[in-house]
């Protein structure tokens, strides 16, 4: 559910979707998120004052409460 | 997204074509690539029809697509309501447990604003506007940032003092801002950075 989040967000916002992978390390209170992009659209993931970075982190936060977990997400 | 369908006639093939791709008359372009017509008087039968229908890449149906799939994904079951204006899209959202969606202070909901409104605009020359909501949260808020605004200001003239607010979007400055200007007694102003500038609430002399 959180993967499949933050992995729709991410492909729509770079310029090559299929470069984008996204790795899920389940624990039992928490839930960490590895998000991979091309590096030439770091950029667009991070965004001005990691603007973009902090959305994708919020979405990914409240598809995280329905499962009460906690979730961080890990961009590069 | 397109397809080509062939017909009896092109009325048929564009609803065929509809049908598959799940949208509406209004959000597609139809190309016509063969007419029906009889073949020597009928005699040797009829060609039908050939269209080519594509999907327009309006806001609304980008919008659409990606708030979809993100909510869907979260498991979530909801209505949405597209409003395209001069000011730009207004999405309404509502549904059971929608509630997830707006998060702290609606945290949740200009996070998921601002990357539906970059998906939107992206590759577009003409910048769209998104404006999101969910069961009427926006108006609320709305309604309760114009009243505080009226009672700060009040404490601001009664104390003879600065007031200074809690840190706030800039639609929700300005929604403070709009609501006290043109006051002899009392003036606004914005002090700091973003994402923590906030407004200030001053006494006139």
């Amino acid at each position: 559910m959180v993967k499949e989040v933050v992995e729709i967000l991410a492909k729509a916002l770079v310029d090559h979707p299929d470069k984008v992978s996204v790795n899920v390390v389940e624990k039992e209170k928490s839930c960490l998120v590895e998000l991979k992009v091309a590096p030439e659209d770091m950029g667009k993931i991070i965004g001005k004052q990691g603007r973009v970075a902090k959305a994708i982190r919020a979405v990914a936060k409240a598809a995280g409460t329905r499962q009460k977990k906690k979730v961080t997400v890990e961009i590069g | 997204m397109e397809v080509e369908k062939t017909a009896r006639s092109v009325e048929e093939a564009v609803e065929q074509a509809l049908a598959e791709l799940g949208a509406k008359r209004e959000e597609v372009e139809v190309e016509v690539l063969e007419e029906p017509s009889k073949v020597l008087f009928g005699l040797l039968g009829r060609r039908p029809a050939r269209v080519r229908v594509r999907v327009k890449d309006t806001p609304v149906r980008r919008a659409k697509e990606l708030l979809g799939k993100v909510i869907d994904a979260m498991g979530l079951m909801v209505d949405m309501k597209f409003r395209e204006t001069e000011e730009g899209l207004f999405v309404d959202i509502a549904g059971p447990n929608v509630g997830i969606l707006i998060g702290r202070r609606g945290e949740t909901l200009n996070a998921l604003q601002y990357i539906v409104s970059l998906y939107v605009n992206k590759n577009r020359v003409q910048k769209c506007k998104v404006y999101l909501d969910v069961e009427g949260y926006r108006r609320r808020r709305e309604e309760t940032l114009r009243r505080l605004a009226l009672r700060l200001a009040e404490k601001a003239k009664r104390k003879g003092r600065n007031i200074v607010l809690e840190p706030m979007s800039s639609h929700e400055r300005k929604i403070i801002h709009t609501a006290l200007q043109g006051r002899d007694d009392i003036y606004t102003y914005s002090e700091g950075e973003e994402p923590y500038r906030k407004i200030i609430i001053s006494p006139r002399k």
